[in-house]
């Protein structure tokens, strides 16, 4: 039993070491730079390192060669020196003047990268906890980008893992930029500190509450960028991806059309009345986004710091008070005031669906009519 | 062997004081690090000063400002919210095109859409952060606690010149407003 | 090593109330000696958890949140609780060893500073288990996240004024001994490397740890008495506390390793037989060190969109501290040049430490770089220099340390055997675990994250592997401490040949009362 067991782990790490080196992608550099900036940090990086190798060879050399031969197993006897000015004056002048000439080209980057000036369109994009807001101002129209892997992919405690090619760098509303355009971004955050890094534009910049941090990308290439919040927000920092979807002009401009109808629309949709069937299938897609992340998928929360939504007398009680809750927030908790990220439509659903799933039964219906009566 | 508990003693004094100026310092900070945020040298997105007036009717003596017609820049306009913050706010144009020197009015929105009386407070920022050295306001609502009445509205005003020294180089200027809660 | 000192003329209480009542130098430096290796396993095993869950792509073993918790303690326990009292342990038996000294200059308060820790470490331990859990936030506690968390929030910041006052007590106390108590002959140029690095330590600690109490504790009036520090709505930054933290942050590195230079200063000349060369140069490169960490905190920062010129203020300033780095570094080479080599475990862990540290310094010289570190700010490009630069720097110093200098603190030789599996497992279970995360880094892995994209699962899986092989070969060091106190063949009284500091002229174990006629340096 005991071999069996062996011959079970010994076959499975076997397998583990194959697959590991047969399948593996061991990126060993950045990634393939798709803006200018991003090029220069590519090449700087590259100098760098060239330049890092050189001392390496010179600084190990010496030191595996004293290694090898001075030491007293193979007879060598010691030297009794223990200063030397000149010597001592040259290691020291001759790193200044490496970095003297490493420190040119950075701060000519630094310049380039710094330089918000005649942009040639703007977002403004908000990081909330947990996810990334994108304000097409100028356009009228924003929408907020939630990570969209399913949450059985996350949760890997039973030991499944089916994980799709894009596992936690996927998104439901991506950004979309034209490419050949300076496009500058304003950051800034509704929260705490998050940061919006694109690795292949060589952008990351902290999105800081209560202030607008600037900074720019000019994408070079048509295509679908990923990259990751880089500063710890809170519970799921791991799970805020940023997807920024780079189209031809003529492709942008389409998808450009699109949204501002689609912001027509919904503006004129606002006083539907839905029946609670549909508003419940809404409502789900709304609380995976938005709310599952604290009050859990089956809405048993993680009490004491995210409370339960089953069974909870708030939920079951009068639906007045949830909506206030909902979209004002509660102080002194991490309940954010979604009145301000969420549509009257998308708010009407999820108080309607967290009212009436699982074991909550109001059986009450919610429309966005009463919501967009409440903005006023 | 007296001198040298004396000396101890003497040594021990002094380094306490030193950690006492250290803590002392750090509080310190607070005001250095203001003053040199106005100074542009470490963190220029802030307002020309924490003082809600100081930069607001002081010494803008816009008469004087010269007009410079050849030039455009475009002005944007963009309002936050604090998580906690149950306020809707925007401003009533995304963006302006006016001339450096040109005096300008623009106005926010603001509504409370609680059931209760609340107070809350507008932090600006500038995009980019160097702009805050060219941004003359008039009148701004900013760092005053606004109260608003359950249900509320009301329209804030901003008036301002954005002088005409402004680096050729800029042609775009953010002003930001984020609201946040405060209790009173 | 209880068992043999010289009672003499006074009497001590046996038991446990000596180790409470002590004033002893020795007694004191065994007891954080202790504190920090209980730490260090302590702050290894979070480091487990969260290797344990980055194994493989999903969540296994821990909540996010529990994640979180893991990482930020096992950065403060590793920071305050191991590596920075383990460097005080080394400093209360050595300092008075190596100045001839029969003490420290303030036994009454050196105790003090002593017990304070664990009253610190409980609040961080129980802190695990209030509602909400430990702080969360990450080590760093920056606001408005850690404004966020629960009770554990104060509970940390307690723990971090007291570990910070007790910091402050110890260094003025080695301040004071290092000035007033050298032995006749014994000039500050005359002082073996150690007592130089410590004492500009000793000066650093005391300027920096009220910066960090003082930001604290505006976190806390931020957090309980409405006070706007760092709220903007009140006209305060939260960038402000990032800058007034690494104010403190950036001197509180090299607090860190300042130290592990001078027992590995002290170690290589030892085992080459040959004279450190240019100690002079040690000396003024340790201190410019120390001033320039003054001026170079903002390097942590990068990415919060700083003015363009003090980005490049900060970028220059970052890249000058390689320069006395790099002097330090071919000071070791050229002292083992030409030496008569032996490699026993104390210099198998200094040449480790100088070829391991040094890549940490390269790093370093990279993540200076301005557009380059903006790409690598908060990735595990980070975690891995920061952990060459502490693991593979002040500890493997530590181990360094402890290694040659348990002889004399027991009177037995460790089983060397066991010093030398213990070196190796450590090297290769080391780069295993951190070398990779370079590669992770690059390749746009944030870090303080408890699940990844796929592309970064190899290197992950290898990192775990190496980092349970170097966290188990650890028990290997306890297991050696422990022989080593309690037999082992005798050392005498003065085990290395090469080896010329006064520790070396008294017995093994050094005796309860030493050098109390001072003896004369010439």
């Amino acid at each position: 039993m005991m071999s069996n067991l062996i011959k079970k782990v010994g076959g499975g790490l076997a397998l583990a070491m194959y697959s590991m080196l047969a399948q593996a992608e061991y990126a060993l550099n950045l990634p393939q730079p798709a803006t200018e900036i991003a090029r220069q940090i590519f090449d700087l990086h590259t100098i760098t390192m060239w330049i890092i190798v050189g001392i390496a060879v010179v600084v190990y050399g010496a030191m595996f060669w004293s290694i090898l031969k001075h030491r007293k197993s193979v007879g060598h006897k010691a030297a009794n020196f223990h200063h030397n000015t000149m010597v001592e004056i040259v290691w020291t002048t001759i790193p200044l003047l490496i970095l003297i000439v490493m420190a040119y080209p950075a701060t000519k980057s630094v310049l380039a990268m710094r330089d918000t000036s005649n942009p040639d369109m703007t977002v403004k994009i908000t990081g909330y906890q947990w996810k990334w807001e994108y304000d097409y101002q100028q356009d009228g129209f924003k929408f907020m980008s939630v990570l969209s892997t399913p949450r059985e992919q996350l949760e890997n405690y039973n030991g499944k893992s089916d994980k799709g090619e894009n596992y936690l760098l996927e998104v439901d509303n991506p950004m979309v930029v034209p490419v050949g355009k300076k496009v500058r971004v304003l950051l800034t955050a509704s929260d705490v500190i998050h940061a919006w890094w694109v690795p292949e534009f060589g952008i990351k910049q902290d999105a800081i509450p209560g202030f607008i941090k600037d900074s720019w990308f000019k994408a070079d290439k048509a295509g679908i960028y990923r990259g990751q919040c880089a500063e710890l927000c809170g519970k799921d920092h791991g799970y805020m991806p940023i997807v920024v979807e780079v189209k031809e002009q003529a492709d942008y401009d389409k998808w450009l059309a699109e949204q501002k109808t689609k912001a027509a629309a919904a503006s004129k949709d606002a006083g539907k009345v839905y029946e609670l069937a549909e508003l419940k299938s809404m409502g789900e897609k709304v609380y995976a986004a938005n709310c599952a992340g604290c009050h859990q998928a089956k809405g048993e929360g993680m009490p004491p710091v995210f409370p339960a939504l089953d069974g909870s007398k708030m939920v079951n009680g009068p639906k007045q008070a949830q909506i206030d809750i909902v979209m004002n927030g509660k102080a002194g908790t991490a309940m954010p005031a979604f009145g301000n990220q969420m549509s009257d439509t998308d708010i009407a659903a999820v108080i309607t669906y967290t009212r009436n799933a699982w074991s909550n039964k109001a059986g009450d219906v919610t429309q966005s009519s009463e919501i967009k009566a409440l903005r006023k | 062997m007296t001198t040298e508990k004396s000396s101890t003693k003497y040594m021990v004094a002094k380094l306490l004081l030193l950690a006492v100026v250290m803590l002392a310092f750090t509080y310190a900070m607070v005001p250095i690090y203001k003053a040199a945020c106005d100074a542009g040298w470490i963190d220029a997105t802030r307002d020309n000063s924490a003082n809600p007036y100081a930069n607001v009717n002081a010494n803008v003596d816009t008469s004087n400002t010269q007009v410079d017609k050849s030039r455009w820049i475009t002005v944007e306009f963009v309002a936050n919210t604090n998580a906690k913050m149950p306020w809707n706010f925007a401003a009533q144009q995304s963006s302006i095109r006016i001339h450096p020197g040109e005096m300008t009015n623009v106005v926010y929105d603001v509504v409370n859409t609680t059931d209760r009386e609340t107070e809350g407070v507008a932090v600006p920022s500038y995009g980019p952060a160097l702009a805050v050295e060219y941004f003359k306001k008039v009148e701004c609502f900013c760092f005053t606690k606004q109260k608003l009445g359950p249900h509320e509205s009301r329209g804030m005003p901003v008036v301002f010149v954005v002088t005409p020294d402004l680096p050729k180089d800029v042609n775009t200027i953010t002003l930001s407003y984020t609201f946040f809660e405060v209790k009173s | 090593m209880e068992a043999v000192h010289e009672h003499g003329h006074d009497h001590h209480p046996s038991g446990l109330m000596r180790w409470v009542t002590t004033t002893n130098h020795k007694d004191i430096g065994t007891l954080y000696l202790w504190f920090s290796l209980i730490m260090f396993f302590f702050a290894g095993s979070l480091a487990l958890g969260i290797r344990a869950e980055l194994f493989q792509p999903g969540l296994q073993f821990l909540q996010p949140h529990t994640f979180n918790q893991l990482t930020t303690m096992h950065g403060l326990i590793m920071v305050f609780g191991a590596i920075m009292p383990a460097f005080v342990g080394f400093a209360n038996w050595q300092v008075p060893l190596m100045i001839g000294a029969p003490d420290m200059a303030l036994p009454r308060m050196n105790n003090w500073s002593f017990w304070l820790l664990p009253v610190a470490a409980i609040l961080l331990i129980v802190s695990f288990f209030v509602p909400g859990g430990a702080a969360a936030g990450g080590w760093t506690m920056y606001p408005p996240l850690f404004i966020q968390g629960g009770i554990s929030g104060d509970m940390t910041i307690l723990a971090v004024h007291i570990l910070g006052i007790s910091s402050i007590m110890g260094s003025i106390n080695i301040i004071t001994t290092i000035m007033n108590m050298r032995a006749p002959g014994m000039t500050y140029m005359k002082m073996p490397l150690f007592v130089w690095t410590w004492f500009i330590t000793a000066y650093l600690l005391v300027a920096v740890m009220p910066v960090l109490a003082g930001a604290v504790t505006m976190l806390l009036t931020d957090r309980h008495f409405d006070t706007h520090f760092f709220n903007a709505a009140g006209g305060g930054d939260p960038v402000m506390f990032q800058h007034i933290f690494w104010f403190f942050g950036h001197p509180e590195v090299y607090i860190m390793i300042l130290p592990a230079f001078g027992i590995v200063s002290t170690i290589i000349p030892t085992f080459a037989r040959k004279p450190l060369f240019g100690y002079a140069s040690m000396v003024y490169a340790t201190a410019s060190i120390a001033i320039l960490s003054f001026i170079v905190w903002a390097h942590h920062m990068y990415s919060v969109g700083m003015p363009t010129a003090a980005q490049l203020f900060f970028m220059y300033a970052t890249m000058l501290i390689a320069v006395p780095t790099g002097v330090k570094v071919f000071n070791w080479l050229a002292t083992m040049w030409q030496g008569a080599m032996t490699f026993e475990t104390p210099m198998l862990f200094a040449v480790g430490f100088v070829a391991l540290f040094t890549i940490g310094g390269f790093t370093g010289v990279v993540l200076a770089i301005v557009p380059v570190d903006i790409q690598l700010q908060d990735t595990y490009y980070v975690v891995a220099h920061f952990h060459y630069v502490l693991v593979s720097g002040s500890l493997f110093a530590l181990f360094a340390g402890a290694y040659y200098w348990l002889p004399k603190w027991t009177g037995h030789m460790y089983n060397e055997a066991m010093g030398k599996w213990h070196f190796w497992l450590s090297v290769i279970g080391f780069n295993i675990t951190f070398f990779p995360q370079h590669f992770l880094g690059l390749a746009g892995m944030p870090r303080r994250i408890p699940d990844y994209a796929l592309q970064f699962a190899d290197f992950n899986m290898i990192s775990s592997v190496g980092g349970f092989i170097f966290g188990t070969t650890q028990l290997l060091f306890l297991i050696v401490v422990i022989k080593c106190i309690r037999g082992g063949a005798s050392a005498g009284n003065k085990p290395w040949e090469g080896a010329d500091t006064l520790e070396w002229t008294i017995p093994s174990p050094a005796p309860y009362h030493t050098f109390a006629t001072p003896p004369v340096v010439k």
